[in-house]
Order: C-alpha cells, then sequence, then structure tokens
C-alpha cells in the first residue's frame, strides 16, 4: 500500500505528532511575572536605600526602605498563591537545598522580606534606629541576590529560551530591577532629591536594554521566542518603554511631570520585560523543534557526516 | 542500598495493548486522562504526565525498504511504552525545594505527597516533559516504578502486566547487559536501525534507570534526542548571577556617589 509522504515541516527536523517534548512551565500569570518585578523592585530599592541613607538624600532612602519592604512582602505573597498547596508555603524553607534555586531563593527572599520590613517599619515609626539601620546594611546582601536570583531560577530548567540565555538573563534582571527601582524613587520622591534615583534608572534600562540585545543575538533558535507572537510584542514594548523612559529619566530634573512618566514608563516597561519572558518561556517549551533541533544537530556533529542515513531522516510522522 | 533496579523497555516487541498503562493506573489509582479522542494512531493519553504514569506512542511509517533489487515503500508500526527514566543525575530531584523528591534505596526517583507543596518547579525542570502536576490536587506526581510493590519484593505492575516481555524490570546491571546481548541479536538479524536509548551512564543525564531499545530516532517517540540534567551548568549560572548581583549592587553606589559629586 502506497501512501502519501508526510509534508516536511518548515524546519527540518523529526517529532511526535509535533507535540512538544518537555513540559511547559505551569507558572501562573500574573503571579511570576508579578513576582519577578516586585522581587527586582525590591533587591535594587534596598541598596538604594543604604546609599540614600549615608549621602544624605533622607526622602528617598525612606522611599526606598518602605518600596524594599513592600515588594518582597508583596512578592512573597504572590509566590504563595500560586502553589499547588499554598498551606504547605512552609515547607520551601523545611531545609536548605544548594541544588535547587527555589529553595535558595526562599531564604534568599525570607531574609529581605524580614530584613526590609524591619528596615521600613523602623523608619515609620522611629522605634530602634539602629536595629533599622543594621537591618538596612543587610539588605546591601540580600537586595542584590533578590534581584538577580531569579534568573537563576528560570534558566535551571529544561526549557531552551531560558536554560541557554543563562549568562544574560542575570543582567538583564538586574537591569530591569535597577530601572524599576529607579522608576519607584522618581514617581514618589521630590525631583530635587530624586537626582540619583534618575541615574539609576538610566544605568538600569541601558543595562537591560544591552543584557536583550545580547542575548537575543547570541541564542539563535533557542532566542526566537523572544522576537515571535505575544512574547516577541512584549519584549518590543518592554525595549520602546524602557529606552523612552530613560531617555525621560535623562532630562527629568527639569519638571515633575517628565518624572513621573519616566517612571511610569519605566515600571509598565519592567513589567512587559517579565511577561515576555514567562511567555517566551511556554512558547520555547511548547514547540519542539527548540528542544529536538540543538540536540540532534550536537549528536549529528559528534557522529559526524556519514553517520546520518538519508533514509533514515524522512519525516516519520503518519500522512 | 539495595541494588540498583530499572527498566529495560524492548519496543521491537511492544504490540500496544496498553496492557501497563491500564495496569499502572489500577495499581496507583490514577484518576483516568478524560477520555480524549487524540487522532493520532491509537494513542488516547498523548504523553506522560501527572495521571499517565506508562504512555504508549503509536507511530505509523512509510519507509523505502529494498526488495529483490529496487526500492518499494513499506509501512510499519512502533509501538513503545514510554515512562519516567528515574535518570543517574534527576533534575526533578535536584530543583525540589522541599525534599518531596528523594533517591529510594532501589535508586529510583519519587515524589512523597505528603511533602510536595505543588510549586511546580519540577514540571519544566525534566528534560524529558515527565513529571507534571494535577490540577485539582496542586501536587506533582510521576511513576514511582512502584516503589511498594518493590518493597514487597514485587516487580512493578507495568512489568507484570506486559505480555510479551517489552517492559522488564530487573537490576540494572543486568538488564544493560540482556539490552546488548538484544541489540547484538536485531543488527544480526539486519535491523541495523535498532538503538539502545538511556543505557549509557555518559550520557547527559548519567544514564536513565529507565532505558529503551527503539526502531528509530528518540524525537520519533516524543523523545529528547540528548538531554541534558539542567543542574549540569548551575555552578556557571550562579557565577554569572553573582557578578550580575555585584554589578547591581555596584552601580547604585556609583549613582549616588557621582550626584554627590555634582551637587
Amino acid at each position: 500500500m502506497k501512501r502519501e509522504r508526510a509534508v516536511v515541516p518548515e524546519a527540518e527536523f523529526r517529532s511526535y505528532y509535533g507535540r512538544p517534548v518537555i513540559k511547559a512551565p505551569i507558572w501562573h500569570e500574573p503571579h511570576m511575572p508579578t513576582y519577578l518585578y516586585l522581587g527586582g523592585m525590591s533587591g535594587a530599592s534596598s541598596v538604594m536605600a543604604i546609599m540614600a541613607r549615608y549621602t544624605g538624600h533622607p526622602t528617598l532612602a525612606r522611599t526606598a526602605r518602605i518600596a524594599a519592604a513592600v515588594g518582597s512582602a508583596a512578592g512573597a505573597g504572590l509566590l504563595a498563591a500560586e502553589l499547588g498547596r499554598p498551606e504547605r508555603f512552609l515547607n520551601m524553607l523545611r531545609l536548605f537545598k544548594p541544588t535547587s534555586p527555589m529553595s535558595v531563593g526562599s531564604w534568599i527572599l525570607a531574609a529581605q522580606g524580614g530584613l526590609s520590613a524591619l528596615a521600613a517599619s523602623s523608619e515609620l515609626t522611629g522605634i530602634l534606629p539602629l536595629a533599622g539601620d543594621a537591618a538596612v546594611l543587610a539588605t546591601g546582601l540580600t537586595g542584590p541576590l533578590t534581584a538577580t536570583y531569579t534568573a537563576v531560577l528560570v534558566a535551571d530548567t529544561a526549557v531552551p529560551a531560558w536554560h541557554e540565555a543563562y549568562r544574560e538573563l542575570p543582567f538583564l534582571f538586574a537591569g530591569s530591577a535597577l530601572a524599576s527601582a529607579g522608576a519607584v524613587g522618581m514617581l514618589a520622591v521630590p525631583r530635587a532629591e530624586a537626582a540619583p534615583a534618575r541615574v539609576v534608572a538610566v544605568t538600569g534600562a541601558a543595562v537591560e536594554t544591552v543584557a536583550g540585545v545580547v542575548m537575543e543575538r547570541r541564542l539563535g533558535l533557542a532566542g526566537e521566542p523572544y522576537r515571535l507572537g505575544r512574547a516577541g510584542r512584549l519584549m518590543r514594548a518592554a525595549r520602546v518603554l524602557t529606552v523612552g523612559g530613560a531617555a525621560l529619566a535623562a532630562v527629568a530634573g527639569r519638571g515633575r511631570a517628565l518624572g513621573v512618566l519616566s517612571g511610569l514608563a519605566l515600571t509598565a516597561g519592567a513589567l512587559c520585560t517579565r511577561f515576555g519572558i514567562l511567555e517566551a518561556g511556554r512558547v520555547s517549551a511548547a514547540d519542539p523543534k527548540y528542544t529536538v533541533t540543538p540536540q540532534r544537530q550536537r549528536l549529528d556533529a559528534l557522529a559526524g557526516p556519514s553517520a546520518a542515513s538519508p533514509a533514515e531522516r524522512q519525516p516519520a510522522n503518519p500522512a | 542500598m539495595a541494588e540498583r533496579m530499572g527498566f529495560f523497555t524492548d519496543t521491537s516487541v511492544c504490540i500496544g495493548c496498553k496492557a501497563c498503562e491500564v495496569a499502572c493506573k489500577e495499581w496507583n489509582e490514577l484518576p483516568d486522562d478524560g477520555f480524549v479522542f487524540e487522532a493520532t494512531s491509537y494513542d488516547n493519553t498523548g504523553a506522560l504526565g501527572a495521571s499517565t504514569w506508562r504512555h504508549v506512542a503509536f507511530i505509523e511509517q512509510t519507509r523505502a525498504v529494498r526488495v529483490d533489487g529496487h526500492e518499494e515503500d513499506v509501512d510499519r508500526w512502533l509501538m513503545s511504552s514510554d515512562v519516567c527514566k528515574h535518570c543517574t543525575h534527576a533534575a526533578c530531584l535536584d530543583v525540589c525545594p522541599t525534599g518531596a523528591l528523594f533517591r529510594t534505596e532501589f535508586d529510583t526517583v519519587v515524589v512523597q505527597p505528603d511533602v510536595c507543596n505543588g510549586c511546580g518547579y519540577c514540571v519544566p525542570a525534566c528534560p524529558y516533559g515527565v513529571i507534571d502536576r494535577r490540577q485539582d490536587d496542586g501536587r506533582a506526581w510521576k511513576c514511582t516504578m512502584c516503589y511498594d510493590r518493590q518493597l514487597g519484593g514485587l516487580e512493578p505492575a507495568c512489568a507484570k502486566a506486559c505480555p510479551t516481555d517489552s517492559i522488564q524490570f530487573g537490576p540494572l546491571d543486568e538488564l544493560r547487559e540482556r539490552a546488548a546481548a538484544r541489540l547484538a541479536g536485531l543488527h544480526a538479524d539486519g535491523h541495523t536501525e535498532a538503538r539502545l536509548y538511556g543505557e549509557s551512564p555518559d550520557d547527559g543525564v548519567g544514564g536513565a534507570g529507565a532505558f529503551f531499545l527503539l526502531l528509530d530516532e528518540p524525537e520519533v517517540y516524543g523523545l529528547p534526542p540528548d538531554p541534558v540534567v539542567t543542574t549540569r551548568d548551575l555552578p556557571s549560572m550562579w557565577r554569572w548571577a553573582g557578578a550580575a548581583a555585584v554589578s547591581l549592587a555596584g552601580a547604585v553606589a556609583v549613582a549616588f556617589l557621582e550626584s554627590r559629586v555634582r551637587r
């Protein structure tokens, strides 16, 4: 019996009825991407709070302390809501497991949340100012880790768009975190005192943009999901908002409205980045070509050109 | 620790009866898969998942075969019962933050349902797409290689039910020897397309506790051709994240010091 051959799909690879090889991340919107934003904003705000405290920017210091505390507390809440069994949230601290970025991250977030809450409540109530200062200094360690561990969290998966990007993602996340924290500073602090927040925002936007460009260039096929469909639209919107927000931040010393506009644009840009990255991960997992093609190329390169006979390379799916 | 136990699934003798799927569901009291018509040959479960711990794949192929000196298109069916690989270096186990996933005395990888908090991290970590979270239940589930039966000295339900011994259970070393002999036999009979998958301790997951004899490339069966445990790059990932964290702190410091200079 003769049967029509299956049409070769656009990318030359074989699969089982086009089904995904790996499972897509089950993390939800808006929980996970919003947490990524909040964690970044909290972490970078902590460092801003320290520097503002010791360089004579009291209003900025106060704002950053509160932003750090609110960000990590709200972020932890979103993470708990994300669990299949939220009542077992504390199982996250059942052990410390270095091979699990989520375990390491849970401890980092617990420390960041506790310390930033202490720092913010001391600031607001005026009670135990020394303890508050000590806590804010300690967030100088937990803050940057809170902002960047999430890159390891997503990269330590089988999702090609995430795993292959493990070098650039931490810098992308760090830049996004700086831009987010700078934006909060610009939105909440009078412009006379917000100059450092503007510099932080512009620096962050630059780091995020450069890291994003480098990532998409280097990844090749694995980076395709960042350019296509909804993820592509989100990533492009993020780029426009971030670059535009940074341009506004550069001139925001001249007027309050410019600062507010810049802060809003940067915040929206940071959120678009985080939503775009989650979506790209989903797309990357759902299409088997992103999993199969690089692995097949790796094997073929190892086996040498003679190993693959043409008959074996025919598409095998039913017609 | 007892001997490392494993599965050798010889797909060349699989007849696609799905007795393994049914036996697995019966023994482990797994919920149904929703009675979906997949329109993919005789496959009605589609893929491994939270409630499908054995999945029989059906592939209908037409291949050019040399008959009496000329090429002729010949049809064949490939059938294969997929299962959790119980990797030597298991990503799901590595990334599980609660310790719900653990390695048993049989060197298999099992989820403790009373500990799992449904964080879902194991799901995208598995390079084979095996483990999944159950929607209504909120926890992650996968094949236990019938841990309970093994503790009682019994073989797993799927292997017990398999009528052709396509699914073989036993000490992994023994299974590897048996598989090598079977492969040599098939090659001698002219089935040069036969190959072992997951048997090598040198592969990206350090060798699978459940390995296969396949008659085509792994991706045709929905298996990744060259899976690598994601945590292999973890030290490098932390180094990059550390550098980014230091850069973040440095950038803020510079921003403040610079604006103080400018004032």
